[in-house]
């Protein structure tokens, strides 16, 4: 292997092929997934079942179209979920916590109550950072909005002791403002609730300051509570 | 507990012992100097951060609300410095020391214009410096392995630029007719990494991909600086030093050969099976997988090279702080790649996916196996570049027996602590309920993670010792270094 080009060549080709394969392929085939109505219709506006419908003039199979009418998804996310999660971002949430629910029998992601289907590639597309993670110190968060209230979340986030003892995750008490309760106007509206063996004290409230609201309004939008037209819900 | 060095400065792993030969290599070192010294004193101080770093993250997996109330240590930042200082900082200034020096005595030429190699140097440093700094305040991005923010990305893209020519420019105008095998890794290594680099800022940072293709990118990414710019400057460094100091050609040309291909076809390929599982199409995991477990045939070929080659001369390797450590670093190359061709598989994954197992692995590979080797090519290179020898045998002992003890602990604790989170986190009952609540397969973690903890202290140790060694070696205060004139860090500005 004396040859320079010969080996540059090689060193080239090995990783262009990898990329091809990985990346170029799925980011071309992945391009044309756009959100979805939960059935899909044939041309004439029939419902089909499942996302390809056979071509009566040929043998191909063709895509399915929306049905009017109804809500397509994923939908996107409300502008203070977007906020919020740039503060998942940053603070490191996905180190611990995974987006993804594994299909049934892999696992026991639906035996948790993470999800009631698998999830899909549709669910990430308008996404513009996927953090599907791959660690599980917590537990998954796909359809964290579903199973706890904002309270909760915030209670979690500000002491995750208060709402679930023995927890290893970190306290985000900076995102909250511990301050004392005003004489004129008394409680902040947005004050939160914390047991007294968490209590800061008589006379103080904890608000939680806009970041912490911006990302339990991301948490509370991570739901995939919908039927897309190739993963329906498990029985 | 020095290396024989009667035996190490006249061989070069392919031909005879000469003066001329000598004499070059001597000249190439000279060449390197000034810059080889910057990069290797930046990587050590990097590798302290990191370990401070780790070892704040590792107390709070225990004890959450430990530094809990200051946001720029939480957990996600604290946890990413660590792994950006020790990826970037630690291991790419250790490769950066290591690889043109490497490249420069095995072509016979000197690293010329050394000026340029040696300002890209503290350009890079800054770069990672305002990067971890970045990842600290929140300005992280949430791509693994990718997460220092993009206004650093043109800096570290240049200055990488200025330095990885040097080794390609080292090897386009080589003295020597023999082109080793250190020699394809090291070319490949520089060559791969900016073409990673590139796609990923591109189509994770610039102009993000859509949907899970962006989690591709990333596992492709990610895998691959460990197997194409870590594995290869490693494997290529081991290939090196262990006929080296030995003074016993590599087992088999042919094998080389077939190790280096193997490896470049399918270790890019391999990345994907962090998506085992996930919401990515069947067949890339499929692909994945495959490529995976192939990795068994570059590994096994290279151990075989490897550890045929120091079959029989264990005493001797056991002398030398360099064989010591490359071999702890080869025999774990093959340890944790057979690991991770295991861990590829369907069935051990659904086990090890999501636990500690994985961070163990990490560990194992980026640890046991590079840094290891990184150490045993520095025990070897300082004394050739400052012309004194390691001021402490005591310390090189600490250094060894605090850090291969120390990864062995971790990894181990990680491991079976990990194996049994995962055996729990799947349990289901008969009547389809899981077995162990979520809060109990963590509470059953932690005694794991102390163990963890303890093993990082000790790695921390090793580090201040290895630390000391080297400052020591470099400033005026050594008593050897009377013979060698002025100072070289003085020297070192002087001429730059």
């Amino acid at each position: 292997m004396k040859s320079l080009p010969l080996l540059f060549l090689g060193i080239f080709a090995t990783l262009a092929f990898s990329w091809v394969g990985i990346i170029l392929t799925n980011h071309i085939q992945m391009r044309e997934l756009l959100p979805a109505t939960p059935e899909l219709v044939d041309a004439e506006g029939n419902p089909i079942a499942g996302p390809t419908y056979p071509d009566p003039n040929s043998r191909r199979q063709l895509f399915g179209r929306n049905a009017p009418d109804e809500n397509a998804y994923p939908q996107q996310l409300p502008g203070a979920a977007k906020r919020g999660k740039l503060v998942y971002e940053q603070m490191g949430c996905l180190y611990c916590h995974s987006q993804q629910v594994r299909r049934e029998g892999f696992g026991s992601d639906f035996e948790r109550g993470w999800g009631d289907r698998q999830s899909v590639a549709r669910d990430y597309i308008l996404q513009e950072r996927v953090m599907l993670g791959t660690m599980r110190t917590g537990p998954d968060l796909a359809n964290v909005g579903l199973r706890y209230s904002e309270l909760w979340q915030h209670q979690h986030l500000y002491n995750p002791q208060i709402t679930s003892p023995g927890s290893t995750m970190p306290p985000y008490a900076f995102l909250y403002e511990v301050r004392r309760i005003s004489e004129n106007r008394g409680p902040h509206p947005d004050a939160i609730e914390i047991p007294s063996a968490f209590h800061p004290g008589e006379g103080y409230e904890v608000v939680p300051t806009q970041r912490a609201r911006d990302l339990v309004a991301y948490l509370m939008n991570l739901r995939q509570d919908y039927e897309l037209p190739e993963m329906k819900f498990s029985e | 507990m020095s290396a024989t060095p009667s035996i190490v400065s006249t061989l070069s792993p392919t031909q005879s012992a000469g003066d001329p030969i000598r004499a070059k290599l001597s000249e190439v070192d000279e060449s390197m100097r000034n810059a080889a010294i910057l990069f290797l004193a930046s990587a050590v101080l990097w590798l302290m951060a990191g370990t401070v770093f780790a070892l704040i993250a590792a107390i709070k997996m225990t004890n959450p609300s430990f530094l809990g109330d200051h946001e720029w240590l939480t957990f996600g930042r604290i946890r990413t410095a660590h792994l950006n200082a020790m990826i970037y900082g630690w291991g790419n200034n250790a490769i950066f020391a290591i690889a043109p020096w490497l490249m420069g005595r095995l072509a016979r030429t000197r690293i010329r214009h050394i000026s340029i190699l040696y300002t890209a140097g503290i350009f890079w440093n800054i770069g990672v410096t305002i990067g971890i700094f970045g990842i600290l305040r929140g300005d992280m991005i949430g791509v693994e392995w990718l997460e220092m923010p993009a206004y650093i990305t043109p800096l570290i893209a240049i200055s990488y630029g200025l330095i990885g020519v040097w080794v390609i420019i080292a090897f386009r105008w080589r003295q020597s007719g023999h082109v080793y095998v250190t020699q394809w890794y090291l070319l490949a290594a520089f060559f791969w990494l900016p073409w990673l680099y590139t796609v990923a800022q591109i189509m994770l940072v610039f102009e993000p991909a859509s949907g899970v293709v962006q989690s591709l990118t990333n596992w492709w990414f990610a895998h691959n600086v460990l197997g194409l710019w870590l594995t290869p400057a490693a494997v290529g460094a081991a290939y090196y030093f262990i006929p080296k100091v030995l003074g016993r050609p590599i087992h088999s040309y042919y094998l080389s050969v077939v190790g280096f291909w193997s490896l470049a076809l399918f270790y890019n390929w391999a990345g994907v099976h962090h998506l085992i599982g996930g919401p990515v199409p069947a067949w890339v995991i499929s692909a994945g997988t495959v490529a995976s477990v192939m990795m068994v045939i570059p590994v096994i070929v290279t151990a075989i090279n490897h550890h045929l080659t120091v079959v029989g001369l264990h005493n001797e390797g056991w002398r030398s702080p360099t064989i010591r450590f490359v071999v702890f670093g080869a025999i774990n190359y093959t340890l944790a790649s057979l690991f991770g061709s295991a861990m590829a598989l369907r069935s051990v994954n659904e086990v090890t996916h999501f636990t500690h197992f994985t961070v163990g692995h990490a560990h194992h590979g980026v640890y046991a196996f590079f840094t290891m080797i990184m150490f045993g090519s520095i025990y070897y290179m300082m004394p050739r570049l400052v012309k004194r020898e390691w001021p402490s045998a005591f310390l090189i002992q600490v250094h060894w027996w605090m850090c291969s003890l120390g990864i062995v602990l971790m990894v181990f604790a990680l491991q079976v602590g990990g194996w049994i989170q995962g055996l729990q986190l799947n349990a289901i009952d008969e009547d389809g309920t899981v077995k162990y609540t979520f809060m109990e397969v963590v509470r059953n973690t932690v005694p794991w993670l102390w163990i963890r903890s303890i093993s990082g202290f000790m790695i921390m140790i090793g580090h201040i010792a290895f630390a000391i060694n080297v400052f020591w070696m470099l400033l005026p205060v050594s008593k050897s270094s009377s013979k060698s004139g002025p100072t070289l860090l003085t020297k070192e500005t002087a001429e730059s």
